[in-house]
């Protein structure tokens, strides 16, 4: 397939999960698998992929483990263009 | 990262991020359209098909160390963040562990048999 041009709909990859946990729930992208919150304190991070917006550089697919090795922040929040 | 879209984002930070951060915010604005990954990391709301106020903090071993989450309306406390990472980096180079409400420089505990019970002794809040 060729490479995605930046189009209008560009799917994210993510969760990605460990090959071990990825073989007992194949298809781990339908929306009832996804739902089930994995992150816990004190366990590994769940690693995912992102189209991104980034300063300088424009859009790239970001995955969380390209900062691995480096103190992470994750940041969610409820929308670009809200008040708080 | 929210539900936006990456044309969004980057709208946002020039019509508006821009003009409170010098430069703009430095960060990649990620896209998390559909919430899947706000899902796995419990901060997914789906009534409002957005994810709420979450922050994590992972550690160079991709290791969670510190999950906060907020509804929308409060914002969040940057210094409380940078406080907790600090903490956990003294924590990750010494092996001692932070008392509450610990600031760099403040006296830290050496866990052992020793400190069982003499937690008053060292550390006076």
């Amino acid at each position: 397939m060729p490479e995605m041009k930046e189009g209008c709909v560009k799917p994210a990859r993510g969760p990605i999960l460990p090959a071990s946990q990825a073989a007992q729930a194949p298809g781990a992208t339908t929306p009832q698998e996804v739902s089930k919150v994995l992150a816990r304190v004190g366990k590994e991070a769940i690693d995912f992929e992102a189209n991104a917006f980034v300063e300088g550089v424009g859009f790239k697919p970001v995955k969380l483990s390209d900062y691995k090795g480096k103190w992470i922040v994750l940041c969610f929040y409820p929308g670009d263009f809200t008040f708080v | 990262m929210s539900t936006d879209s990456r044309f969004v984002h980057k709208i946002w930070q020039e019509q508006e991020l821009s003009k409170m951060v010098k430069g703009g915010v430095p960060f990649p604005m990620m896209s998390d359209a559909g919430g899947k990954v706000g899902a796995i990391y419990g901060v997914y709301e789906e009534d409002a098909g957005v994810d709420i106020r979450g922050r994590f903090i992972i550690d160079p071993d991709f290791v969670i160390r510190a999950m906060e989450s907020l509804t929308p309306e409060v914002g969040r406390n940057p210094d409380e963040m940078i406080r907790q990472i600090k903490a956990f980096q003294h924590v990750r180079a010494t092996g001692e562990v932070t008392p509450s409400g610990w600031q760099p420089g403040q006296v830290t505990l050496k866990p052992g048999p020793a400190l069982v019970g003499k937690v008053w002794e060292v550390w006076k809040p």
